[in-house]
């Protein structure tokens, strides 16, 4: 008689029907009914964005007076492909840090590991506004004004944005990747080692390949991090033509009492986080082997 | 073989205290112990994925102390076999092969032997993951053996597996060792793995090894009272220790 197959399906787990018998039970009703007022909460904010643009704005033509000057659709073009330009150069700096660093987490012990790893989790609870004026602390003293004169380095310019969006996003990115390394068994690393592979090959052909999915999701994560900058970028970079990057565009135009081209932005920026969670969603743990 | 000599090395709270012993051309040694007596960490000294902070260890006349695993030329094969998920059946068995530079397919023709005599050859296109317990050990078992390994070390090979699953895996582990005479260290807690295969036999507790020889000896002159109950010739037909 054939043995019946071993589960080896990282992430699998088993689940429980909300409606276990004839009546529903508290726990699952109660838990439910959050979840589905949270989901309504979010869908309400995506919904009143279309809806203010549809009913409000078409109807007095000021959506169709943007689509008719260049100047505005410029400037809108400008801040999308700043954004998208910028946060893919802070996406390969991310993954430079946060790849090395998650598998050094996660794989070796030693003194003070537990130090090193809430240091690396000191910008996911930092504001974003003391980033940025961190930043400007660095560059105006000491080594980091040297090196800023040394390389002739100027904070308003791509170099600032990047510097913003990398400090911002790499913590998740290290957090998820760090996770992702976790879940492959280190055995497998071994045995790949015991087999012909110096430690660098064992990672590349076996470890890298089964924490792909969550690296690739820690990246998309960065990502989307690196996208909705804002507050970092208003202290050290500022407002100026050539920085105006999504966040601060739409900042910009709201002010100035143009919210169409605020909204706008907004829905460019919805359309890029919606693409952006799909592809974390596909490449969720557990889904890739299953 | 194997020769290990006076080896020290700690990994937590826990110590392997001078731990000595060989192991023959072509022999087939089983170590025996309960859970945490030091097996796994001694396998592991072995292949050289634990450093060992005192002692020698060497593999056919060569000291390989301070090897690298890949220096060593011994086949692991660890609990729950370690397949890789994301590699075929047939991918798995020449992975050793192929990170030296082997292609797949001139790999597949050097292992086409080693497959027959598992019975792998339908399961070679086959994901790891939908594999049985007994089908996971024998490619693992493969994947070992396809480097020509001067040494094979089994981590508890059989210990999770059905009682016909496990003298299949028994008798496919006594023809392994007649074709292809490797030396082979086995660790296990299970008496019975010992009585099917053994050469001879070591009994590890507490991070030492207290005792050597063939099961027989063992039986007729444990060397304390641990072994007598190691080998559980104090119980009534148990076999699990």
């Amino acid at each position: 008689m054939r043995e019946p197959p071993v589960p080896h399906r990282p992430g699998k787990t088993e689940h429980i029907h909300p409606v276990a018998g004839r009546r529903a039970n508290v726990l699952s009703v109660a838990s439910l009914s959050v979840l589905a007022l949270f989901v309504l909460i979010i869908l309400w904010l995506v919904a009143a964005d279309v809806a203010y643009l549809v009913t409000g704005q078409i109807r007095t033509g000021a959506v169709a007076k943007m689509l008719a000057d260049p100047r505005a659709m410029r400037e809108i073009a400008r801040a999308i492909w700043l954004s998208v330009s910028s946060s893919l150069l802070t996406l390969v700096l991310v993954m430079l840090f946060a790849v090395p660093t998650g598998y050094a987490l996660s794989r070796y012990r030693f003194r003070g590991h537990a130090l090193l790893e809430v240091i690396v989790d000191v910008p996911i609870v930092l504001p974003p506004t003391v980033i940025g004026l961190s930043l400007l602390a660095v560059f105006g003293l000491g080594p980091g004004s040297w090196l800023k004169q040394s390389l002739h380095l100027s904070l308003s310019s791509m170099t600032g944005i990047v510097l913003c969006q990398f400090l911002v996003s790499v913590s998740y990115c290290i957090r998820a990747v760090k996770a992702s390394f976790d879940s492959v068994d280190v055995r497998l690393e071994q045995v790949a080692m015991s087999l012909g592979c110096p430690p660098w090959k064992a990672f590349w052909q076996v470890t890298l390949p089964l924490a792909s999915g969550g690296l690739v999701a820690g990246g998309v994560i960065a990502w989307a991090r690196a996208m909705g900058v804002f507050g970092a970028l208003m202290m050290l970079v500022g407002t100026g033509p050539r920085v105006r990057v999504m966040p601060t565009a739409m900042w910009l135009e709201l002010n100035s009492g143009n919210i169409v081209q605020s909204l706008t932005i907004a829905m460019t920026a919805l359309v890029m986080a919606g693409a952006a969670l799909a592809v974390v969603h596909w490449l969720a743990p557990g889904r890739k082997w299953a | 073989m194997l020769r290990i000599e006076q080896i020290c090395l700690g990994a937590g709270d826990f110590r392997l205290r001078d731990v000595t012993f060989e192991v023959a051309a072509e022999e087939y040694f089983v170590v025996m112990g309960p859970t945490g007596s030091g097996k796994t960490l001694l396998l592991k000294a072995v292949c050289g994925l634990i450093r060992v902070a005192s002692g020698r260890v060497a593999i056919g006349g060569a000291d390989v102390t301070n090897l690298e695993p890949r220096f060593r030329r011994v086949g692991y094969v660890p609990q729950d076999s370690g397949l890789f998920p994301h590699l075929s059946v047939a991918r798995n068995i020449t992975f050793g092969l192929r990170v030296t530079g082997i292609r797949h397919a001139e790999a597949m023709a050097r292992v086409a032997a080693l497959v027959e005599i598992l019975g792998l050859g339908s399961l070679l296109e086959r994901s790891t993951l939908n594999l049985s317990g007994g089908e996971r050990q024998k490619v693992a078992l493969a994947r070992a053996l396809a480097i020509q390994p001067a040494l094979l070390l089994l981590d508890e090979p059989v210990s999770a597996l059905d009682e016909p699953t496990r003298r299949e895996i028994c008798h496919l582990l006594r023809r392994v060792k007649s074709q292809f005479g490797v030396s082979t260290l086995h660790v296990c807690h299970n008496r019975r793995e010992a009585r099917d295969l053994a050469d001879r036999v070591g009994v590890m507790s507490g991070g030492r090894l207290v005792q050597v020889g063939t099961l027989e000896e063992l039986v007729d002159r444990p060397a304390d009272p641990l072994v007598r109950r190691l080998l559980m010739l104090e119980g009534e037909g148990q076999e699990e220790v």
